[in-house]
C-alpha cells in the first residue's frame, strides 16, 4: 500500500512500471506543450484580428502622411485640417456634442420618469425598445423619418393643416438640425440603455438619510443624486459622442452626400470624387477622427473608473 | 387632482411620521404629472415616425390603403439580386464568425483567463474605430483579387460583429460552470471534440443563437461598408432606388425595422431567460 501512495505524490522515481510514461511527459516536451498549445489555439483570432482590424487601422494612419507616390507629407494633414475639410471636422464635433448632450439629459430624465414609476410592464417594454432603437440607426430609419417627416411626409402635411410649414422656415430634414433631430431617435435608447443600471444603483437609503436631515428634493439632488449620477451620465454622453461622430449611413442617406459631415467626406474620397493630388486626403481625415474618437475613449476609461467608486 | 395627493400622502404617511415635516405629499402629484409629460412626448417622438412610415408605406399615389408596395417589392429591377447577396453574405459571415469566436472564447475561459482582459480589449476596438474608416484602411491595403470579391464584405463584417458576439458568448459561457462540465465529460472518458459537441454547445445555445441573430441584423443592415465596396446589398439598394419610387423604398424599409425589430426583441428575451437561469443557480445575487 504505501508503493501505491508514492506513485501518486512521486510519479515515476519508485516504481520500474511507471517509468516508461515518463518520455511522453519530458520536462522540454511538456513546457513546449504548455506553451504551443495556447499559442497555437489563439492564433487564428489574433491572426485575423491583426489582418482584418490591425492591417486596415494601420493603413490609414500610414497613408495620412503619404504623398500619392509614397513620400512622406504633412500636405494631407494640413488640407484636412483647413477649408471645407475643416469645417466637416467642426461641423462633425458640433453635432456629437449636441446629439450627445441633449440626447443624454433627455434619456436620463426618460430612464429615470420609467425606473421611478411603479409599473413593472412598462419597465420591461422601454428595455426592450431601447434594446432595439438603439440599434436602429441607418438606411431604414432615414427613411421612415422621411415618409414622417419629409417635405410630402405624413407629420409635415398635419402641420400643414394646422397652418406651420415647417420647410418655409428652412427646416428640412437634410439640414445639420435634421440630421441632429433624426440621430436623436438612436442616441436617447441608447442613453437609456447605459443610464438605467446607474439608476438603479441609487439607493433609496441616501434619499430617505437626506429627507431625514431635512433636505428638500433640491438638495438632495444637488448634493447626493447629481454627483453620484455625474460620472456614469458623462460616460454615457461620452459613448453618445463616439457613437454620432462615426456615424455615416443615416446622415448619407438622408442627405445623398451633401452635408459637410467628416465622415461623409472621406466617403466622397473614397468614392473617387478626387481632385487630382488629393488621393490620400480622405485617409488624413480619417485619421484625424481617429485621434478624436482615442481621446474620446480615454476620457470615457477615465470617467468609468470614478462612476465605479459609488454605483456597483 | 385631489384624489392623487390623498393617495400619495396616504402612501408616504410613514415617512413622514419618521422625520421633520418635508412637504412630499405636496411635491409628489406635481412629480406624477411631469412623468406623464415626458411619457407623452417620448412615445409621440419615437412612435409617430413607425405610425408614418407604416401609413406611408401601405398607400398609393392616391393615398389609398394599399399592400402595392409590399408586392411590388419582389419584382422591383435590383431587389432579387440584392436580397441574393444580402442572404449569401449574412450565411457566410455568420458561419465564419461562429467558426473564430466559438472556440477563441471557450479555450481562453477555459485555459487562459490571463489573455481574457487582451481578448475583451481587443473586441471592443470595433466599436471605437469607426466602419468608414475601417474600410477606407481595407480598400487601401487589401490585394486586388480579394477586393474584387463580395466576400471581403464578410470578412470585415466579421470584425464588426466581433464585439457583439464576444460579449454574447462571454456572458453564456459565464453562466455555466464550464471547468466543472469539462472535468466530468473529460473525466467520463469523452475526447475533447465530443466533450465541446455534446456539453458545451448545448449548454451554450442561447448565447450561441443571440450571437448569431445579432450578427445576422448586423450584416442585413449594413450601408456604409457594402455602399463604399460598391456591392448593391439590401440597404444600397434601398438608398439607389429612392428615386424610383418612394412607396417601395418606405416599404422596403419599414420591412427592414420590422425584421430587425423581431430578430432584437428575440435576443433581448433570450438574454433576460439566460440572467434568470444564471441568477437561480446562483441563488440571487
Amino acid at each position: 500500500m504505501p508503493d501505491h501512495v508514492t506513485d501518486v505524490t512521486d510519479p515515476g522515481t519508485s516504481l520500474p512500471g511507471s517509468v516508461t510514461s515518463v518520455p511522453r511527459h519530458s520536462p522540454t516536451l511538456r513546457k513546449l506543450r504548455r506553451a504551443g498549445v495556447p499559442a497555437l489555439a489563439m492564433t487564428p483570432f489574433f491572426l485575423y484580428t491583426i489582418l482584418g482590424l490591425g492591417i486596415p487601422t494601420i493603413t490609414v494612419v500610414d497613408l495620412a502622411f503619404r504623398t500619392s507616390s509614397g513620400k512622406f507629407t504633412l500636405a494631407n494633414l494640413h488640407a484636412a485640417t483647413t477649408g471645407v475639410y475643416r469645417l466637416g471636422f467642426e461641423s462633425s464635433i458640433k453635432m456629437a456634442v449636441l446629439t450627445s448632450v441633449i440626447p443624454g439629459i433627455l434619456g436620463v430624465i426618460l430612464a429615470y420618469a420609467i425606473q421611478t414609476g411603479r409599473s413593472g410592464v412598462m419597465r420591461r417594454l422601454v428595455a426592450t425598445a431601447s434594446g432595439v432603437l438603439a440599434n436602429f440607426g441607418g438606411v431604414n430609419l432615414t427613411f421612415m423619418f422621411l415618409a414622417a417627416y419629409g417635405s410630402q411626409g405624413t407629420i409635415t402635411l398635419w402641420l400643414h393643416a394646422i397652418g406651420i410649414n415647417p420647410y418655409s422656415h428652412g427646416l428640412r430634414l437634410q439640414t445639420f438640425w435634421g440630421v441632429s433631430f433624426v440621430y436623436m431617435y438612436f442616441q436617447i435608447p441608447l442613453m437609456v440603455l447605459v443610464i438605467t443600471p446607474a439608476l438603479s444603483g441609487l439607493r433609496p437609503s441616501w434619499r430617505e438619510a437626506a429627507q431625514n436631515m431635512g433636505a428638500s428634493s433640491w438638495r438632495y439632488w444637488r448634493h447626493v443624486g447629481i454627483p453620484v449620477l455625474l460620472p456614469s451620465i458623462l460616460g454615457g454622453m461620452l459613448l453618445l459622442f463616439g457613437s454620432s461622430f462615426a456615424a455615416y449611413a443615416t446622415a448619407e442617406a438622408l442627405t445623398g452626400g451633401i452635408i459637410a459631415l467628416a465622415p461623409i467626406q472621406i466617403g466622397d474620397l473614397v468614392n473617387g470624387n478626387v481632385i487630382s493630388g488629393q488621393q490620400n486626403l480622405g485617409y488624413a481625415i480619417g485619421f484625424g477622427m481617429l485621434v478624436v474618437l482615442a481621446v474620446t475613449m480615454v476620457l470615457y476609461g477615465l470617467v468609468r473608473r470614478r462612476a465605479s467608486k459609488w454605483l456597483r | 387632482m385631489a384624489s392623487i395627493g390623498a393617495a400619495m400622502s396616504a402612501e408616504f404617511s410613514m415617512e413622514n411620521a419618521l422625520g421633520p415635516q418635508i412637504p412630499v405629499s405636496r411635491r409628489r402629484p406635481r412629480f406624477r404629472t411631469w412623468r406623464l409629460i415626458v411619457m407623452l412626448l417620448a412615445g409621440a417622438y419615437f412612435l409617430l415616425p413607425i405610425y408614418a412610415g407604416l401609413k406611408f408605406a401601405l398607400e398609393n399615389d392616391a393615398g389609398h390603403f394599399s399592400f402595392f408596395a409590399v408586392k411590388a417589392l419582389p419584382t422591383e429591377p435590383g431587389f432579387g439580386a440584392a436580397f441574393w447577396l444580402s442572404m449569401r453574405l449574412s450565411l457566410v459571415t455568420v458561419v465564419l464568425s461562429m467558426i473564430l469566436m466559438v472556440p477563441t472564447t471557450i479555450y481562453v475561459h477555459l485555459r487562459l483567463p490571463k489573455v481574457r482582459r487582451v481578448v475583451e480589449f481587443i473586441t471592443i476596438l470595433p466599436i471605437v474605430i469607426p466602419p468608414i474608416i475601417l474600410i477606407t484602411g481595407v480598400l487601401g491595403s487589401y490585394p486586388l483579387w480579394l477586393k474584387s470579391s463580395p466576400y471581403l464584405l464578410s470578412l470585415t463584417y466579421v470584425i464588426l460583429a466581433m464585439p457583439f458576439v464576444y460579449r454574447s458568448l462571454d456572458a453564456g459561457l459565464s453562466s455555466i460552470d464550464l471547468k466543472t462540465l469539462v472535468e466530468a465529460s473529460r473525466s467520463l472518458g469523452g475526447s475533447m471534440f465530443a466533450t465541446m459537441r455534446r456539453v458545451i454547445l448545448p449548454n451554450l445555445r442561447p448565447a450561441l443563437l443571440s450571437a448569431m441573430v445579432l450578427t445576422l441584423a448586423l450584416v442585413l443592415g449594413e450601408f456604409t461598408m457594402a455602399s463604399l465596396d460598391l456591392w448593391e446589398t439590401i440597404p444600397v439598394w434601398i438608398v439607389n432606388f429612392q428615386q424610383q419610387d418612394g412607396h417601395v423604398t418606405v416599404a422596403a424599409s419599414m420591412l427592414g425595422l420590422i425584421g430587425s425589430w423581431v430578430l432584437l426583441t428575440l435576443i433581448v428575451s433570450l438574454d433576460r431567460s439566460q440572467s434568470r437561469r444564471s441568477l437561480r443557480k446562483t441563488g440571487g445575487l
